[in-house]
């Protein structure tokens, strides 16, 4: 299919729908936006999935499409450019969902596929746990068997983003007692609406709980419910964050964009426009984010199938978190004291929220410092110390 | 933005060459070697037409060479002779012009040089020569603080002021013209030499003009924002080159006990540099990508261009002014000395910040284009 009349047919679509009751949902629940009209942001995912958007790049078999990843990349641009609201839907569409495709059973995949497609089923993330962040591999969550087969649970996870609004989540817990690190883990799913599990909110600095702590007392689920063997969680949850870093993250540029497109309004209106050091700094962001752009291109080339690393996906993390941080900082410098103010104007809004929430970036997915670790490491081969 | 496997081809013919013929600690008399064979291998001729018996290749091509030399800090007249003579010819001389001085640019017959503006400032108000007319002919006066030349040019494209519209000429003449003195500067970065340039009424020939005259302003201008491009190249070939040589100078220097590469301070600045370096690179090429579809008519506006050029310019200063530093002091003491390299990046690195408009100006002129629009 042409790039173009691609574009064309989902700038077509998102004028045509994203109107009526879901008009209010343009530009928002995105980072640091979450709350923002949950009930009907699962509406619009339904919405979406019945004009076939959800799944772009997931088999035809399993009800996707089957996209390249140059249309995959088209429609998460063309979605932001037209203003469609942060998707509740994308972990389970672009992590739980192909981690199903390549590792789940079959079974596992007629159970959940459909639910993640049709906007009816949502997911929750379970890996951090207080005493397990950077170092992901001392995670304490245990799980066992009863003797029926069914897995139990106990620990707890923290970091869970919507969490409150997920039916399931999947939990990488230890499964062989006495086990350390990477050995001994497992992959589960685990529905969230159950005696066993109680989900607590993290009251972070905006204000709003995107976060939250699940607790596991004793939590259940089927014995079926296990993504790889017994004990092969550490690869089946490494497999996972490799989607992470997939087209949606490229589509988040045009979030991006939008951003820097509020500040300069705001800068315009405010003679901020007019300062010197300002413009250098409004250039600078500009600058960066060609980077980003022609950096997510080169990530996007095709894969030549060879195992070197791929410099450009090595630092992507890093160089997104690190310019978004340094935007919103830009931003609230160019608002001025009126910053101090929770604003009613939606662009200074929206740039307060990016200013706080950008300070999770650099800490979340891998903190700067890990970050750098890897890219020592993978990318130019320096010693672990 | 892929790399066809013809661009593959010559990225790695060009880094296996230059790896093995470097001459940037030898003396001046290797030069025209280096030169002669880097003539021979074709790479002088990539951007001319097919037409005027060029290879007719684009701006990719000439980044991965431009990317290439950086790394090695070549010392030939390959910035002089094609990024900016030859791209002055195609961007604003007479196709008569074109047609007599581009094959023998591409085939070492001539070797040029190009004066703007200082530092190749291409504004008008910049340029510190003036024509004015004698006879049939023109009489150039004036000097040139900082040209680059390196002793092997046997010509000059000189951008010139004259009292006739458009305000600006440019004019081709042979370094041997009478009234031209060339006195070779003592500069800091000894792999782009550079010469004072004097012209005592150097008497030209009508046909020395040539430009086209409903071209040369804009044309120009261009010039220096394609040749930006072109040394942003080169600034990202020098930062990759700084990142391995301190990597590689880590991994071996024991300390401790332990190489020091194993250190997080150590590698976290060592991650720090390729983050830069990498995030370059992909700007660098992938405008060079959209500068080679231009070219055919997908166009880019003039603005559009420069914006984007200017995204990979300031790019590629920072990061090789960044690279520069770090790799000095991530090799400690020797860092410092004569005998290892970082130094001569860290000059390269300064002299390229500064030339073609250091980076506050195009940052100011992003923000002119992003901010003053109506």
């Amino acid at each position: 299919m042409n790039e173009q009349q691609f574009r064309q047919e989902v700038a077509d679509w998102m004028a045509t729908h994203l109107v009526g009751r879901f008009a209010c949902l343009k530009h928002r629940g995105g980072p640091g936006d979450e709350e923002a009209f949950p009930a009907l942001r699962k509406e619009w995912e339904q919405e979406l999935a019945a004009g076939g958007w959800v799944g772009l790049g997931w088999p035809k078999e399993h009800g996707g499409r089957d996209l390249p990843l140059a249309l995959q990349l088209a429609f998460h641009e063309e979605y932001v450019r037209a203003g469609g609201p942060g998707r509740i839907g994308h972990i389970g569409e672009t992590l739980m969902a192909p981690t199903l495709i390549a590792l789940g059973t079959p079974t596992q995949q007629a159970r959940f596929l459909p639910g993640i497609r049709e906007g009816r089923e949502y997911w929750a993330q379970g890996y951090s746990e207080p005493g397990a962040g950077s170092d992901l591999a001392a995670i304490t969550t245990r799980c066992w068997q009863d003797e029926d087969g069914r897995w139990r649970l106990q620990g707890q996870k923290v970091w869970t983003s919507l969490a409150h609004e997920s039916e399931w989540i999947f939990v990488v817990a230890r499964s062989t007692p006495g086990s350390v690190g990477r050995e001994g883990l497992s992959f589960l799913l685990v529905p969230l609406a159950q005696p066993g599990i109680e989900i607590h909110p993290i009251r972070q600095m905006t204000g709003e709980a995107e976060f939250n702590s699940v607790f596991f007392d004793g939590a259940v689920t089927e014995a079926d419910c296990i993504v790889g063997k017994p004990g092969e969680g550490w690869k089946v949850a490494m497999a996972l964050l490799g989607f992470e870093r997939g087209v949606s993250t490229l589509g988040q540029q045009m979030h991006f964009i939008h951003e820097l497109q509020l500040v300069i309004e705001v800068a315009r209106a405010n003679g901020a426009a007019r300062d010197p050091a300002i413009r250098q700094r409004i250039a600078d962001a500009w600058v960066g984010l060609q980077g980003l752009r022609y950096n997510g291109l080169r990530m996007l080339e095709e894969d030549t199938g060879s195992t070197k690393v791929r410099p450009e996906a090595l630092i992507y993390k890093y160089a997104w978190s690190n310019w978004h941080r340094e935007l919103g900082q830009l931003a609230m410098d160019v608002i001025g004291v009126a910053g101090d103010v929770r604003s009613d104007d939606d662009a200074v809004r929206r740039l307060q929220q990016v200013f706080f929430f950008s300070r999770a970036d650099t800490i979340y997915a891998g903190t700067n410092e890990i970050q750098l670790n890897i890219i020592a490491e993978r990318g130019l081969g320096m010693p672990r110390g | 933005m892929n790399l066809s496997d013809e661009q593959r081809a010559l990225q790695e013919t060009a880094a296996d060459f230059l790896a093995a013929h470097t001459n940037a600690r030898k003396e001046a008399d290797a030069d025209a070697e280096l030169w002669s064979r880097i003539v021979e291998l074709g790479w002088a001729a990539v951007q001319v037409p097919e037409a005027l018996d060029g290879l007719g290749l684009g701006a990719v091509e000439l980044a991965l060479l431009m990317e290439e030399m950086g790394r090695r800090l070549a010392r030939t007249p390959f910035l002089a002779n094609v990024v900016l003579a030859q791209t002055a010819l195609l961007q604003a001389a007479s196709a008569e012009a074109q047609q007599r001085a581009l094959a023998a640019l591409a085939y070492g017959e001539r070797t040029a040089t190009l004066i703007l503006g200082p530092g190749l400032d291409a504004a008008p108000a910049s340029l510190t020569v003036k024509a004015r007319r004698d006879g049939e002919g023109w009489v150039l006066a004036g000097e040139a603080a900082q040209v680059l030349d390196d002793g092997l040019l046997t010509h000059a494209y000189v951008a010139a002021r004259i009292e006739e519209a458009p305000g600006v000429a440019l004019f081709e003449l042979a370094v041997d013209a009478a009234g031209l003195s060339r006195t070779p500067l003592e500069v800091w970065d000894l792999t782009r030499p550079q010469a004072h340039w004097r012209f005592d009424e150097v008497r030209l020939t009508a046909d020395a003009r040539v430009d086209d005259p409903a071209q040369v302003l804009a044309g120009l201008a261009r010039t220096r924002v394609l040749a930006a491009l072109q040394v942003a190249a080169e600034q990202v070939g020098g930062a990759a080159q700084c990142l391995q040589l301190a990597v590689d100078y880590t991994k071996e220097r024991v300390q401790f006990g332990k190489p020091v590469a194993s250190f997080q301070a150590i590698k976290h600045r060592a991650a720090e540099m390729m983050v830069r370096m990498e995030t370059a690179r992909s700007t660098v090429l992938g405008v060079a990508s959209r500068v080679s579809q231009g070219a055919q008519g997908n166009g880019l506006d003039d603005a559009a261009l420069a914006a984007e050029i200017a995204a990979a310019r300031v790019q590629a200063t920072e990061a090789y002014r960044y690279c520069a530093q770090e790799a000095i002091q991530l090799h400690g003491g020797v860092g410092f000395t004569w005998e290892y390299d970082p130094q001569m990046h860290f000059k390269r690195a300064q002299w390229a910040s500064q030339w073609f408009r250091p980076t506050r100006d195009w940052r100011e002129a992003l923000a002119a284009h992003l901010l003053d629009a109506a």
